[in-house]
């Protein structure tokens, strides 16, 4: 059972913190770590009982006591979690190990016209304005459990922030890296992604688990897009088998804008996603493609939430499951059409492919249309292999199973192919022949 | 090289395949006509081994050995291939790794090397164009928003790509242009060999005046109740079904 006890040790920490000798940061700063405490000493852990929590039972990261993370990144090396975290070498990179920002680790020498790259506490001390404007704008701690804890942790992270006008011809990494420690670790990575009008950038997380022991990872994105900017924002998680993570993205989005968002899960104990995205502006569009993949007893849960609140914005949402072993898997795809947003174009597709009797999946589409002049449409399946398919390959020449791996392989390489980053797409292209890949 | 004797084959309780006899021997061009939901694609399926239609009685010899007693990927890897009526869409794979993988499964039960990925395209390059087919299309995800002709002519350079000794082509032609059905059947021609028997099930003179068939079966109510030369495909071309199903009344 999930008790008000599990926040005491977060509460705990949150006063360790200020009785100890560290400076406390601008003023700012700490109304909003003090506002993000009070939320989450209101709103502790969500429960089942909660709507937007029904299917995913948080208990074992409450029951756990996490201890603050402290960056030490003796045990990794560079060259491997690059790679397994499929990061090109020679693009600009910021590299947090267990939240702390890693300079051995990253690249930001001669970053291009118009991009400013760095670790978000250097931009805290700073008082970089756009930061100050910007942090804690979109991801509101006041109704969202895991919101309201990261931003009373509030400390490092990303900040991308892109002149309008800028055009990237690389794509931006950012990899944060969660290491099995003595003591389980929590981490809060806070990204902030600020897209000038007219930008164009694709920007990669990349998030890898190593080593077998527990830990749990709280990132919060805050996604800024300006008036016709072109963005692609790509969540690559790999989390270990025994690694916690909630993930919220809030993205806004100005008139014009085009957000892609790619969101991969390969694997986790417990996986949490949250995107939220507001179409903001008149004519803003979003792609929302989706791939989640769970087996053994992991648990995957993918929550979005689209916001049409201006009119004639488009949004065009796939996610698709692929779930084996004991695996339980969650869809809950919210769209709301606000009275304004008259023309809005809605369309969700969300399927599930079970390939064991034991694997579970709970998908749950829901439209709220507020109104009259809009296109929305929704569907959702769940299913075993297609028979037909079957035995289209075996009267190819192929046996079972290797028909049903390469079925499952295409499955989820439908939405591996709607990537745009070549490389991305090629290294999860060859990670689905090595899960799947028996023909 | 295929000897069907008396075969019957039902789905659920229908009785769709009702006592087929059929010999074909090496090099032969059999065609196969009859109305509508006369059985002609569930015999190519019986044939290829789907498993929702249940045999019955009778049996079917393929170069000697008993073919009903094969899984679908044994008898494809002997050398039976189909041509779908209705190809099946996958998303997510594209025809050139599809058939790679396909390739490569034949190629090791008939004990020959798997080929490399040069290798393979340089043996697609050389069938593509046997049936006019662009890469891009093979890139693309296997048959997925093909047109209608892109799909059957997706089908007949697969069964170039994987050379069957014996080939069933369920109507093929149906769907389309003229021009597309020239290259097709100038495709099938072109695999036409002594050692290669052909099945090609079609309700149109049209594509046998293309293909020409040694001989012409007509399948009516699950039974072969005509066969004869290519020129029965021209009576049946002006005179219909209508005799024939008279006298497959007769027969029963
Ligand atoms: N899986 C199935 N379940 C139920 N009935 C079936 C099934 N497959 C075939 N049938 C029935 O068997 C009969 C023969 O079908 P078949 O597809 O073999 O006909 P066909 O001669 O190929 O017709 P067409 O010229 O229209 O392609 C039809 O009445 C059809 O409805
Ligand atoms: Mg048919």
């Amino acid at each position: 059972m999930l008790t008000s006890a599990s926040k005491e040790p977060y509460l705990a920490a949150f006063k360790g913190l200020r009785a100890s000798s560290l400076p406390a940061g601008p003023a700012w700063l700490e109304q909003l770590r003090q506002a993000g405490i009070a939320s989450f000493d209101a709103l502790g852990f969500p429960t089942l009982k909660h709507e937007d929590w029904k299917y995913t039972n948080v208990e074992p990261i409450a029951a756990q006591s996490f201890a603050q993370a402290n960056g030490e990144a003796k045990s990794i090396v560079g060259a491997e979690v690059f790679s397994r975290g499929m990061i090109e070498t020679d693009a600009p990179r910021l590299t947090f190990v267990n939240g702390v920002f890693n300079a051995a680790l990253s690249n930001i020498a001669n970053l291009p016209q118009g991009l400013r790259l760095g670790p978000l506490a250097e931009f805290i001390s700073h008082e970089d304005a756009a930061v100050v404007d910007h942090l804690g704008r979109l991801a509101s701690a006041e109704q969202q459990h895991f919101v309201a804890l990261n931003t009373a942790f509030l400390g490092d992270g990303a900040v991308v922030d892109l002149a309008p006008g800028a055009r990237l011809n690389r794509p931006i990494y950012l990899l944060f890296v969660s290491t099995s420690t003595a003591q389980p670790v929590i981490s809060q990575p806070r990204i902030l992604l600020l897209l000038g009008a007219g930008s164009e950038a694709k920007i990669v997380e990349s998030y890898l688990g190593v080593g077998d022991k527990a830990y749990f990872c709280n990132a919060v994105t805050e996604l800024v897009g300006g008036a016709d900017s072109i963005i692609e924002h790509y969540r690559l998680q790999q989390d270990s088998d025994a690694g916690f993570h909630v993930g919220t993205v809030e993205a806004s989005l100005a008139r014009g804008c085009h957000l892609t968002s790619h969101a991969v899960t390969l694997s986790g104990a417990l996986v949490r996603n949250n995107l939220r995205v507001l179409l903001n502006g008149a004519g803003a569009e979003c792609v929302l493609n989706g791939l989640y993949l769970a087996d053994g007893k992991q648990h995957v849960d993918n929550y979005t939430l689209i916001e049409h609140v201006s009119p004639r914005a488009s949004s065009l949402e796939l996610y698709k499951g692929l779930l084996g072993g004991s695996a339980h898997g969650v869809f809950n795809g919210k769209i709301i059409v606000h009275p304004d947003a008259q023309k809005s174009d809605a369309r969700q597709t969300n399927k599930n492919l079970l390939l064991s009797d034991s694997a579970v999946i709970d998908t749950k589409p829901q439209l709220e249309i507020h109104a009259d002049d809009v296109k929305c449409s929704h569907g959702s399946t769940i299913g075993q292999l297609d028979d037909d398919a079957i035995f289209y390959l075996r009267s190819r020449g192929l046996d079972v199973a290797a028909a049903r791996s390469l079925l499952s392989f295409a499955f989820a390489s439908d939405v591996v192919q709607r990537i745009s980053i070549e490389t991305l797409r090629q290294r999860l292209d060859d990670y689905l022949v090595g899960r799947f890949g028996a023909w | 090289m295929l000897e069907i004797k008396n075969l019957r084959a039902k789905v659920g309780d229908k009785e769709i395949l009702r006592g087929i006899d059929l010999y074909i021997g090496a090099g032969e061009v059999h065609a196969i006509m009859g109305p509508n939901g006369s059985g002609k694609s569930t015999l190519a399926h019986v044939l290829s081994g789907r498993e929702n239609y249940q045999v019955t009685g009778g049996s079917v010899t393929y170069q000697g050995k008993d073919l009903l007693a094969m899984a679908p990927e044994i008898r494809a890897r002997e050398g039976i291939f189909l041509a779908f009526q209705y190809p099946i869409e996958i998303p997510g794979v594209s025809t050139t790794y599809f058939l790679k993988a396909a390739l490569n499964a034949v190629r090791k039960h008939r004990g020959l090397d798997e080929l490399d990925a040069m290798e393979f395209l340089t043996l697609i390059k050389d069938k593509m164009s046997l049936v006019e087919m662009s890469q891009a299309l093979l890139n693309r995800p296997l048959n997925e928003g093909f047109s209608g002709g892109e799909k059957k002519r997706n089908e007949i350079l697969q069964m170039a790509v994987l050379d069957p000794t014996l080939a069933l082509l369920d109507e093929t032609d149906s769907g389309l242009d003229i021009d597309a059905l020239r290259v097709i059947a100038g495709g099938v021609n072109a695999l036409r060999s002594p050692s290669r028997a052909m099945i090609v099930i079609t309700h149109y003179q049209r594509l046998l005046d293309y293909i020409v068939p040694d001989f012409i079966h007509v399948l009516y109510n699950g039974r072969i109740v005509k066969s004869g030369t290519k020129e029965l495909a021209l009576e049946l071309e002006s005179k219909g079904y209508d005799w024939i199903k008279g006298e497959g009344a007769a027969l029963q």
